[in-house]
């Protein structure tokens, strides 16, 4: 995720789809992926870029509730209002979110750390009231669970930190897409948690493991990929796809993107067998290996 | 050239006319709203609508945006065109009372009750001032933004386009707002006629030929 806005990193995303008009979406999807969110700016450069107005363009950007026009928080919180959710009194549990967040519905703490939003319905009603943090539901939420959910949140994003050695980090990652911990719980190598992610290629589809140090390229995978494969990859959680709008500078095969865990992305070729990778911290001192 | 029967009376119109044209062509009047010549047909305000087939197939359609089709056979002012039709005016009545074309349009179709609470909204979605923008004016200032309930017309992030020329064809063919010249307000005003003028209308009685297009211009006219 970036925080500043470079319009020749938006003019790069847009002219990846060689101003096809029907990939307006994908193309906003991918800014946002970027961002986090869709600067005005940016949609000033996709509207000169694409030829398409503004006005279509900002009316497409508020017709979808998936696509944000202000800077979200790390994680995103989501509380039913459905019919089902509404009779097990979830307007409680939204009031206590807002209390303990100090914001209303729709809006992001100052410290960025949280966005607060209502759902109309999840299709989980049985487990009424329900409450999705970064892609995680829970279930049966009372108003006095809610600082719990809160703190769960922030303990997943710390349960791994950076390491001291200079050469050889974890990084913990998570879907840019639906913001959800890609690291699995159980499986360890070198005593760091795996990141998990869906692999598909020549018409095979199964698990992935990653190993999480950065640098370090030990997968396992369900499928064996014989090298030279171009895989691509799916998050578990939303099944979206973790592209990035990068080609690698060795081979030309679509780079993959992944969040860091503290701000930034990691992305690192989806070619088995090619070593290109880069991390792109939003921490400036903390500079690619 | 195809055939289709209209009212009853058999027909001839050209291929891809709408049934809106051919029944105007032919005199059968039908009340519009959100239609204008010149635009593209869009079907907001169901207030064209005819119906078509028939006995138990029949059905509503919007004559503005359905095409002639060779042997159809379509009605204008069935009983229950004219039902539908004063129910489509009783609930525009309801969200802009204030509208002068919409009573107008209400008191010539015999609408004699307002069951609905009045809404006094200043917009009934029609789109008439997004179209005239993008296809008259080629600006493309404002448009729709937004979904169900909070669905609007505006310019984008609800700042002042940089596209925007004031030209005031959105206020001219909007049939709900009836904007009023602003000329107390010249920094909101949206034609800028007055505006333009030095010093401003506000300290003159009269002036003719304002190039505005409220011929006179309401303000001059409230003095």
């Amino acid at each position: 995720m970036r925080t500043r806005l470079s319009p020749e990193d938006v003019i790069r995303i847009v002219d990846k789809f060689d101003g096809n008009q029907g990939a307006l979406i994908s193309v906003l999807e991918a800014i946002q992926a970027e961002y986090n969110y869709l600067p005005r700016e940016a949609l000033k450069i996709v509207a000169s870029r694409t030829g398409r107005s503004l006005v279509d363009i900002y009316g497409i950007t508020t017709f979808y509730s998936g696509f944000s026009l202000e800077p979200r928080g790390k994680h995103i919180v989501s509380v039913c209002t459905g019919t089902a959710c509404h009779v097990r009194r979830s307007v409680e549990v939204l009031e206590g979110f807002e209390r303990h967040l100090s914001v209303k519905a729709g809006e992001t703490t100052h410290d960025r750390e949280f966005s607060l939003s209502t759902v109309n319905c999840l299709g989980a009603c049985a487990l009424g009231p329900v409450v999705v943090v970064d892609g995680e539901y829970h279930r049966r939420v009372r108003e006095g669970d809610v600082a719990n959910v809160c703190e769960h949140a922030r303990q997943l994003e710390n349960c791994v930190e950076l390491t001291n050695d200079e050469r050889i980090f974890a990084v913990q990652v998570s879907c840019p897409h639906c913001n959800r911990s890609l690291m699995t719980d159980g499986r360890l190598l070198d005593g760091y948690p795996m990141v998990r992610v869906t692999a598909s290629f020549r018409r095979k589809h199964g698990w992935l493991m990653l190993s999480s140090l950065y640098g370090d390229y030990r997968i396992e995978s369900e499928y064996e990929i014989p090298p030279g494969t171009v895989v691509q990859l799916f998050c578990p959680s939303c099944h979206a796809e973790l592209k990035s709008t990068r080609i690698c500078a060795s081979c030309d095969a679509p780079m993959i993107s992944l969040l860091v865990k503290g701000g930034g992305t990691v992305q690192f070729c989806s070619r088995r067998g090619c070593k290109e990778h880069m991390l792109d911290l939003v921490n400036e001192d903390a500079t690619a290996v | 050239m195809i055939t289709l029967t209209l009212n009853g009376l058999t027909v001839e119109a050209e291929k891809g006319s709408t049934l809106l044209e051919v029944a105007q062509f032919y005199g059968f009047p039908i009340p519009t709203l959100c239609h204008m010549e010149g635009l593209s047909p869009y079907g907001a305000c169901r207030l064209c609508l005819v119906e078509i087939g028939e006995g138990a197939r029949s059905r509503l359609v919007s004559s503005c945006t359905y095409r002639a089709e060779e042997g159809l056979k379509v009605r204008t002012a069935s009983s229950r065109v004219v039902r539908t039709r004063k129910m489509v005016l009783e609930l525009l009545l309801g969200s802009c009372p204030q509208s002068k074309t919409i009573q107008d349009l209400a008191a010539a179709h015999g609408v004699r009750q307002q069951r609905f609470r009045q809404e006094y909204d200043d917009c009934i979605l029609c789109g008439l001032c997004a179209r005239i923008c993008e296809q008259q004016m080629m600006a493309n200032a404002i448009g729709f933004r937004g979904r169900g309930e909070k669905r609007s017309i505006g310019a984008p992030f609800d700042i002042k386009s940089d596209v925007c020329r004031l030209c005031g064809a959105c206020m001219y063919v909007c049939p709900a707002c009836e904007l009023r010249c602003t000329y107390t307000e010249p920094e909101k005003a949206i034609c800028g006629g007055c505006a333009n003028l030095s010093p401003p209308c506000v300290y003159a009685d009269k002036f003719d030929d304002m190039m505005c297009f409220m011929n006179p211009c309401v303000a001059c006219d409230i003095k």
